[in-house]
């Protein structure tokens, strides 16, 4: 059968237009829009004193200036917390033009809008701003010593205390056999996509209306805060994501002082008006995630089975708080993984950095979670002389356990609680991938070429998914072409085919016929946005029940024409027929012409629908409770998340004359339930890995105590090349979901989850000497061997050095 | 101060085999003058310090990144973008690239926006080498190492090269 493509490997839609250079991104939008640079704050933290635009006057082509005081009514507010939430106590937001202080080098003080870009950076660079420099608060153990605050108001720096327990932890600890604590960093990344943000508005002075191209991963949440902002009704206001060059996480913030800024100037200036991010802006403005100090202590017997978990996280949040605390957590909720865990406590302080802000970036506070648990493991298995595979295996949650109840309040503020997974499953697979148990032999042949080898492993449980809902329409036109829209958007997800291949298989039409649109407000206004691992299982679910309302009502109306009761009427290629009778058929694109009975004769098909055709006068034309067309409209919202599940090893070969780290070979077992196109999943986890092991081995933003950002280039941030991402061997397991009609779950971000531990199990693996603080470089690795204080690892006693090591 | 009359210069380039001319400030990177002053938007803008690849371009055939380029310096030069890449197949269509083809079959693209580089580079390595000679794995290496891509992790880019070579040996 043609038309079931659900689970098949399709080659993506949208490739035809990619490849050739007719992709349709924000900066290809509007060559005659006027170009809007702005002027951003080279301190970290500074009360803005003056600014002078006198010397920008004169540049011919300047068109416009703003600063603060243009901004009025809503737009000289403060912008929105995105994400209120009860233990976010001091929740502070920026201004779209900085209002007498800054808290971050970037912040945006002055919109120069020019005839083109290059004069609008002319301008904008003679455009003086004097500011009283102030002391800045970089790094979450500066933050947390708070000898300075980022914001007046909040002396202790902390905007969040966010605390979940399972149980009374401290008398558990305390009757604990073994007990262990330390403390361990993660470094911050970014998103970076390869496209920066981008906004282009267009404001029609005659219908008084807006249309706001963005670059973004929510339109129509962009939608709502622009109508909020500039006072105008929704109606007159849409928002549409073209083609987006990644987003990663970065574009699921909003709305972005740009995004509002942009159509505000359009507005004013009754021209259309653009402003495409530069890469250094994007370093210095756009959000950055991971930073995390974490304290943990572990309770656990003599097998290595936990008995009681308490961690403590400083989560560093940069200057503001608009995205609330909703990596702090996801850090809190997905930090136990597939283990269960007799009572866990934890707490993530969410504190104030004079810093970019922080924003969930692929992963979104569960790489950090997952470091936390699984070096936990590893130190277990060290300080009991255990294989690291055993102590993680004698504390998985076992198959008989679903749904497994963690008694946690996940991101979406509903329970976390696993609906399926083979936690077991995952791990004897991940082993026979990785060849665990032949790991001796492969470091004894590394040993020979006078290389360090160490093994590494990590697991994790990814709830995705999330709420509130998404809606899907589905609409057979005349033409026999299905228009598919949904109001989620696209960074590169390949959601073109994957959304066609759900409605092809459940209309039972050809792929071909199948057009998706995403992320436009005028096709779809209602919908929540692309995050979480949440498209597939979101739209996708409520798409199907779209296609599903379409196909109920061509078999009602065929059953009609063909004198059949629906239920023995099937759709093949998009044909309606009688099951078992050839020839006793309608084409589905006849029955949209039907569904719509008609006056007008506007063409040739349309005849077969008008008024003297009409063969039944017993009804009227459209039924009470019915509506014309073959369309439907549907919405998917879950009672709660789905939760994805994985294991990632890392082989990691060690050169001791160069400390330089290279993974030589890379595991996954990766399961999300039932799979739309597998290629499609298995190009997220590509990518993912890569991110990960990015984010292991390579970037890091380096601020200097000042809050400068040292590396905010591609030449300083080390984003890995082909030649620095090892070759990834998958192997898959599928546990569907009970949660969603089509069983699935959410694939996104699961790539990247576990590389920090893996990568950082395996250098310690190799090396002996404990690691505690990723990402490590070749250069922090040397200092680490020859500090003679540095903690050697139990494992490491035992085994014969290279002569290098002595 | 800032573009004026005397900061222009009017430059005549081949562009995909079409003669161009276009009036540019001598500041306007190549890339700028591709994308806004002739409309080919198909070359994107990555980093614009030459670290990406994105908006790698063919100057006389050779790959070059238009972000380092200024529009003036390719004045009387022929220059090649990703919507010049498919040749015209004789019957009002396009006849892809094989590292086009290769792209879409391997699945070595997710959000597109780094793929006009990849491709216009490693269109650059396939033509220059003798498509009879067994692909080797360094030559892959040359070919995608110095583009980033923040989606694919490379992999699928690297067995597109693969794809692509081997479509070329059978058609040579």
């Amino acid at each position: 059968m043609t038309t079931k493509l659900f689970g098949e490997p399709v080659r993506r839609r949208e490739d035809a237009r990619l490849i050739v250079g007719k992709g349709r991104y924000l900066d290809d939008i509007g060559h005659n829009a006027l170009a809007a640079a702005f002027v951003r704050s080279p301190h970290a933290h500074a009360r803005v004193v003056d600014i002078d635009v006198e010397g920008a006057l004169d540049v011919e082509g300047l068109v416009a200036i703003y600063t603060y005081d243009d901004l009025t009514g809503p737009m000289a507010e403060p912008l929105p917390v995105l994400i209120p939430h009860p233990q976010l106590t001091a929740p502070r937001t920026g201004y779209s033009l900085a209002y007498e202080k800054v808290h971050h080098v970037g912040e945006p003080i002055v919109m120069v809008v020019a005839t083109d870009r290059y004069i609008a950076e002319d301008a904008a660079e003679r455009i003086v701003v004097t500011y009283e420099e102030l002391p800045a608060v970089v790094g979450v153990d500066a933050a947390h010593e708070a000898r300075h605050a980022v914001h007046d108001d909040v002396p202790d720096n902390v905007s969040a205390r966010h605390h979940q327990e399972t149980g009374d932890v401290e008398p558990a600890l305390a009757a604990s056999p073994h007990t262990l604590t330390f403390t361990q960093y993660i470094e911050r990344s970014a998103s970076m996509p390869m496209e920066g943000r981008g906004v282009h508005a267009h404001w029609d002075a005659d219908d008084r209306s807006l249309r706001v191209y963005t670059a973004t991963q929510a339109s129509t949440s962009v939608r709502a805060a622009i109508a909020a902002k500039l006072e105008l009704s929704l109606d007159k206001v849409e928002v549409i994501a073209p083609d987006v060059g990644g987003g990663f996480g970065v574009k699921i913030m909003h709305p972005w002082p740009e995004e509002l800024l942009v159509p505000m100037a359009a507005m004013n200036l009754g021209a259309d008006v653009k402003w495409s991010e530069d890469r250094r802006e994007h370093f210095i403005s756009s959000a950055h995630e991971r930073q995390q100090k974490q304290e943990i202590t572990v309770g656990f017997d003599d097998d290595g089975r936990l008995t009681a978990l308490d961690v403590v996280v400083w989560h560093d949040n940069g200057a503001y708080t608009p995205y609330g605390i909703i990596i702090p957590i996801i850090t809190a909720t997905q930090l136990i993984g597939p283990y269960d865990i007799p009572v866990y406590r934890v707490r993530v302080d969410s504190v104030y950095t004079n810093t970019v802000i922080v924003t969930p970036y692929r992963g979104a506070g569960r790489p950090q979670a997952c470091y936390a648990m699984e070096r936990t493991m590893d130190r277990i298995a060290d300080v009991l002389g255990l294989d690291r595979a055993v102590v993680r295996e004698r504390n998985l949650i076992q198959s008989s356990q679903f749904p497994y109840d963690a008694h946690l309040t996940f991101q979406d503020g509903r329970p976390v609680v696993y609906d399926s997974g083979d936690y077991p499953g995952l791990m004897a697979k991940l082993k026979d991938l990785v060849g665990w148990s032949g790991a001796e032999e492969l470091r004894d042949d590394a040993t020979a070429r006078g290389k360090l080898l160490g093994v590494g492993m990590a697991m994790y449980v990814e709830g995705t998914g999330p709420g509130p809902y998404e809606g899907g329409h589905v609409q057979v036109l005349g033409s026999g072409k299905v228009l598919v829209a949904t109001g989620l958007t696209s960074q590169g997800q390949g959601h073109e085919t994957s959304f066609a291949q759900i409605v092809a298989s459940e209309l039972g039409v050809p792929i071909e016929d199948v057009e998706v649109t995403t992320g436009d407000t005028r096709r779809f206004p209602y919908a929540v946005g692309t995050f979480a691992s949440r498209a597939a299982v979101m739209s996708g679910n409520a798409i199907a029940l779209a296609a599903r309302g379409v196909r109920e009502k061509a078999l009602r109306i065929a059953a009609d024409v063909l004198e059949a009761s629906p239920d023995d009427l099937e759709i093949e290629d998009g044909v309606v027929q009688v099951k078992g009778v050839p020839g006793t058929s309608i084409p589905l694109r006849t029955v949209a012409v039907l569904s719509n009975p008609l006056r007008y004769a506007f063409d040739e098909a349309a005849k077969q629908a008008t008024q003297f055709t009409s063969h039944d006068d017993s009804k009227p034309p459209v039924a009470p409770g019915d509506a014309p067309g073959l369309e439907h409209r549907d919405y998917y919202s879950p009672l709660r998340s789905t939760f994805a599940s994985g294991a990632h090893a890392a082989v990691v070969e060690i050169d001791p004359a160069t400390w330089e780290i290279d993974v030589v070979k890379y595991a996954v077992v990766h399961d999300c339930g039932n799979v739309v196109n597998p290629m499609i999943v298995e190009g997220q986890v590509h990518g993912g890995v890569a991110q990960g092991v990015g984010g292991a081995l390579y970037e890091r933003m380096a601020y200097d105590s000042d809050g400068q950002l040292q590396n905010a280039s591609f030449m300083d941030f080390l984003m890995p090349y082909a030649s620095e991402v090892p070759d990834v061997v998958i192997d898959h397991q599928q546990t569907p979901s009970p949660l969603n009609p089509l069983g699935i779950k959410g694939a996104g971000e699961a790539g990247v989850i576990p590389g920090t531990a893996a990568i950082a199990s395996a250098i310690e693996d190799a090396v002996g000497r404990r690691i505690t603080s990723m990402p490590i470089s070749p250069t922090e690795l040397y200092d680490l061997m020859r500090n003679p204080a540095a903690e050697r690892t139990a494992a490491s006693a035992g085994r014969a050095e290279n002569g290098v090591l002595a | 101060m800032t573009a004026s009359v005397d900061t222009e210069r009017t430059i005549t380039v081949t562009v995909n085999g079409v003669p161009r001319e276009a009036t540019v400030p001598v500041r306007r990177l190549l890339s700028d003058a591709l994308r806004h002053d002739l409309g080919l938007t198909g070359t994107h803008v990555g980093c614009e310090h030459g670290v990406c690849g994105a908006c790698t371009v063919l100057v006389d055939g050779d790959p070059v990144r238009s972000c380092l380029m200024l529009a003036v310096q390719v004045d009387g030069r022929a220059v090649t973008t990703v919507e010049g890449l498919a040749r015209d197949d004789k019957r009002g269509g396009q006849l892809l690239h094989p590292v086009q083809e290769a792209f879409r079959e391997c699945h070595a693209l997710q959000c597109g926006f780094c793929t006009p580089g990849f491709l216009m580079t490693i269109a650059a390595g396939l033509d220059k080498r003798d498509p009879a000679a067994e692909l080797t794995e360094e030559e892959v290496d040359d070919m995608v190492g110095g583009n980033l891509c923040r989606c694919t992790g490379y992999a699928n880019i690297k067995k597109a090269v693969h794809h692509a070579a081997a479509t070329m040996k059978e058609r040579q």
